[in-house]
């Protein structure tokens, strides 16, 4: 009970941040001016002349995928070369060594596409540059690249007839500076007020009362930490993430860090709204994502609450802090796979088997119960043209969505990203089944150890970046193969979705009339969710069949290995 | 193509400068100014000398000592870890089952969950309560002094959940021990 009142004062708190936060961003993302201009305008001007842009020159759907491109590929070149080279580089006080290419490949592009999955431990594997200058800067640049996108894709469906998307380096940078850099600071300062380390000091050696040794890993680690939830990235400073007790020392720091993981996805439902001039679009979108979050979440918490039937033991806390206990732990799951943050504050490995399966398809449906920033509000407007072409089949009509005629061009390319997830987790979870190179990651046999390739590759290609832990991850066969899934992960529905957008762009506007099915009632919003579980969960439920349920079903039997 | 290359370069190295240098070392410079303590790792001393951080655990085994949970990592930091084990597994209820077994034999009471199973981090600070009294009259013996002592000490250092809402109650196992090390100090070696 306390649980669960608790969790309903999360989400009104949330509801209400994120749809102030939808205001102030709908005024950044239309270049007005706010209360932080007389101090960032200047370096926001000084940022475009250098780099020789106009931020009003709009551009169209392939100009602004281009800009994306070419900015996450150089990207991607910068930090390799910083992880490879980190031995050299300063700001390393432990004398770590550089990365081997296979990891930092996999490190790279896991950071440039907003998926941050860990290979590796941070602690003994990262230099504070690296840690800073690296990974620092793709969690905001990689989280603002989708911002932009989600504005630009918004812009296609609701903006004037004829009207570009935007320009990409204005809206990236008016992320930065506007939105990411401000709250970054702020939420950096409090945890670092709860005790997250912000020193460039090297690790402590302390002895302890019994005369043990013990090394304490120090760093720059609020300054990251603040900025991996808000920008739903969700790589931590140490292995462990947020269950480190110097990512996450308190409760109230873990309040923190939970509602940020989801503070600007929210946003980005209202921010929809807004852009659209029909703030009950907005609304909408939020209720259908809402309702899916909740019935997952609550899933969850009575899984974990409930415990093992086999160890009869109470709730499950293998793999969780005493502090968050199981009530915590069950929110924090729920959110971070679902808004496509991947940081964990519990160990996913050791839930139960149906908050695993409750976790795999918050991921699987590709990322939409409020998802990556920007990304998650492109990925359910994708489900969106789907949704209303199911629509109009039933009753026989060409489907609209807000005025524009949804054509045979948008639901080919909605179906095409659509596709990659199954084909990205399915093709490459089964390539990893049978492989014998891929088998090694292995940690255990059975369901079990179906559920931990499916995981690892529904992270992958959701750009999530959470994990169950057992698997080992950091051979040369999963990190290249997981690399190039989160490419296909990322790009494969960036790519179509701005092509959707370009193409509904340059319709006109139909009038409401008496036969328009309206896109803002309870009835869309059961459409909506519909959509998104028979589409996208009913894809993978053979294979969650023979993964967690199947595991589950054997400890409700009182089996264990 | 090449038109986006001057300004994918121009603001990765200004977004480089900005978020990757500028930003973490001014909050750098203000926790320094403002909170030194907490942003270096609530380093906590005893006679001017470092036993540990207020926020990680730490192994304890002596008698006289509150035992933290079992850790995966055995509370090394380096990089510090969860056993990751599934929750049908055979290795997890093996170790489960052995850990009740030694913590029973130690203790003389059956230990509650969190006493039997390994934390995310392997670097849990904290037991609960029920944990805390279960292991209160194997202190008090090892100390010579009355086992309600050791439960006050414990009550007193019991925390609350947040707002009454958020987390488990909870007792800090150094603070405790250091509470313990103060309040009731070990008879000296040989006297007993």
């Amino acid at each position: 009970m306390q649980d669960l009142l608790g969790y309903a004062l999360f989400c009104a708190v949330l509801t209400a941040a994120g749809w102030a936060l939808a205001a102030h961003m709908s005024g950044v993302f239309a270049g007005r001016r706010n209360l932080m201009s007389p101090v960032l305008a200047p370096v926001e001007q000084r940022f475009y002349r250098l780099a020789g842009i106009r931020p009003d020159n709009a551009q169209g759907w392939k100009a602004y995928a281009l800009a994306v491109l070419a900015f996450n590929g150089l990207g991607f070149l910068a930090l390799y070369a910083i992880l490879r080279l980190q031995g050299v580089l300063p700001l390393n006080p432990a004398a770590i060594s550089g990365m081997p290419p296979d990891l930092a490949f996999n490190t790279a592009i896991s950071f440039v596409t907003n998926t941050n999955w860990q290979a590796y431990s941070g602690e003994t594997q990262l230099s504070y540059l690296s840690q800073m200058a690296g990974l620092t800067v793709q969690n905001f640049v990689s989280a603002a690249t989708g911002m932009a996108v989600g504005v630009a894709v918004i812009r296609g469906f609701t903006g004037p007839k004829g009207a570009g998307l935007g320009n990409f380096w204005a809206d990236m940078t008016r992320s930065v500076l506007y939105v990411l850099l401000p709250l970054a600071a702020i939420l950096g300062f409090a945890l670092m007020l709860q005790g997250v380390p912000q020193t460039l000091q090297g690790a402590a050696n302390v002895t302890t009362l019994e005369g043990a040794g013990q090394i304490l890993p120090r760093g720059p680690v609020a300054a990251q930490v603040a900025i991996k939830q808000l920008g739903t990235n969700g790589g931590g400073f140490f292995g462990v993430n947020s269950a480190h007790p110097f990512e996450n020392p308190t409760i109230l720091s873990n309040m923190l860090q939970c509602f940020s993981i989801l503070l600007i996805p929210v946003a980005f439902c209202f921010l929809f709204g807004r852009m659209a001039a029909d703030r009950r679009q907005g609304r909408a979108i939020f209720a259908a994502m809402g309702l899916m979050f909740v019935a997952g979440l609550l899933i969850i918490w009575w899984a974990e609450t409930a415990g093992n039937p086999v160890l009869n033991a109470g709730p499950n806390m293998e793999g969780k802090e005493l502090r968050f206990g199981a009530g915590l732990s069950a929110l924090w799951a729920a959110a971070t796979t679902a808004a496509s943050n991947g940081s964990v504050n519990a160990m996913h490995d050791s839930f139960m088997p149906l908050s695993g399966l409750v976790q795999l398809v918050n991921m699987q449906v590709g990322e939409v119960i409020f998802g990556g920033v920007g990304a998650g509000l492109y990925g359910i407007l994708l489900y969106v043209v789907l949704a209303v072409f199911l629509a109009g089949l039933m009753v026989g009509r060409t489907p609209e969505y807000l005025g524009r005629k949804i054509e045979g061009r948008e639901v080919t390319l909605a179906m095409l990203a659509f596709l990659s997830m199954p084909l990205g987790i399915l093709g490459g979870a089964a390539l990893s089944a049978t492989v014998p190179a891929a088998l090694v990651s292995l940690q255990e046999a059975g369901p079990h150890g179906l559920s931990e390739i499916l995981y690892a590759y529904s992270s992958a290609v959701g750009n999530n970046g959470s994990a169950f832990a057992g698997f080992g991850a950091a051979t040369p066969w999963q990190t290249t193969a997981l690399g190039l899934l989160m490419l296909l992960g990322r790009y494969a529905i960036i790519l179509p979705m701005l092509a959707i957008a370009g193409s509904l762009v340059v319709k006109s506007r139909a009038p409401v009339t008496a036969g328009t099915f309206p896109t803002h009632g309870p009835l869309f919003v059961l459409l909506l969710v519909l959509t998104v579980l028979v589409l996208g969960a009913l894809t993978f439920f053979p294979v969650l069949a023979l993964g967690p349920i199947a595991e589950q079903a054997a400890l409700t039997a009182g089996q264990s290995d | 193509m090449l038109t986006q290359l001057r300004p994918a370069f121009v603001l990765l190295l200004a977004m480089t400068l900005l978020t990757g240098l500028a930003y973490p070392l001014a909050m750098t410079g203000i926790a320094r100014l403002v909170a030194p303590g907490a942003a270096s790792g609530s380093l906590v001393f005893r006679d001017g000398l470092p036993v540990g951080s207020d926020l990680v655990g730490q192994a304890f085994a002596r008698p006289e000592y509150l035992h933290p949970r079992p850790s995966a990592s055995d509370y090394g930091a380096m990089p510090s870890g969860a056993s990751n084990l599934g929750p049908a597994s055979a290795g997890l209820r093996d170790a489960i089952a052995a850990r009740r077994a030694a913590w029973q034999a130690e203790n003389g009471v059956s230990p509650p969950v969190d006493a039997v199973t390994a934390s995310g981090s392997g670097l849990d600070p904290h037991v609960s309560p029920e944990n805390a009294q279960g292991q209160a009259a194997r202190i008090a013996a090892a100390r010579g002094v009355p086992v309600a002592d050791v439960l006050a000490l414990i009550t007193a250092a019991t925390e609350a959940p947040w707002l009454g809402l958020y987390g488990q109650p909870r007792v800090h196992v150094l603070r405790l021990n250091l509470a313990l090390d103060a309040a009731l100090p070990l008879p000296p070696a040989g006297t007993n």
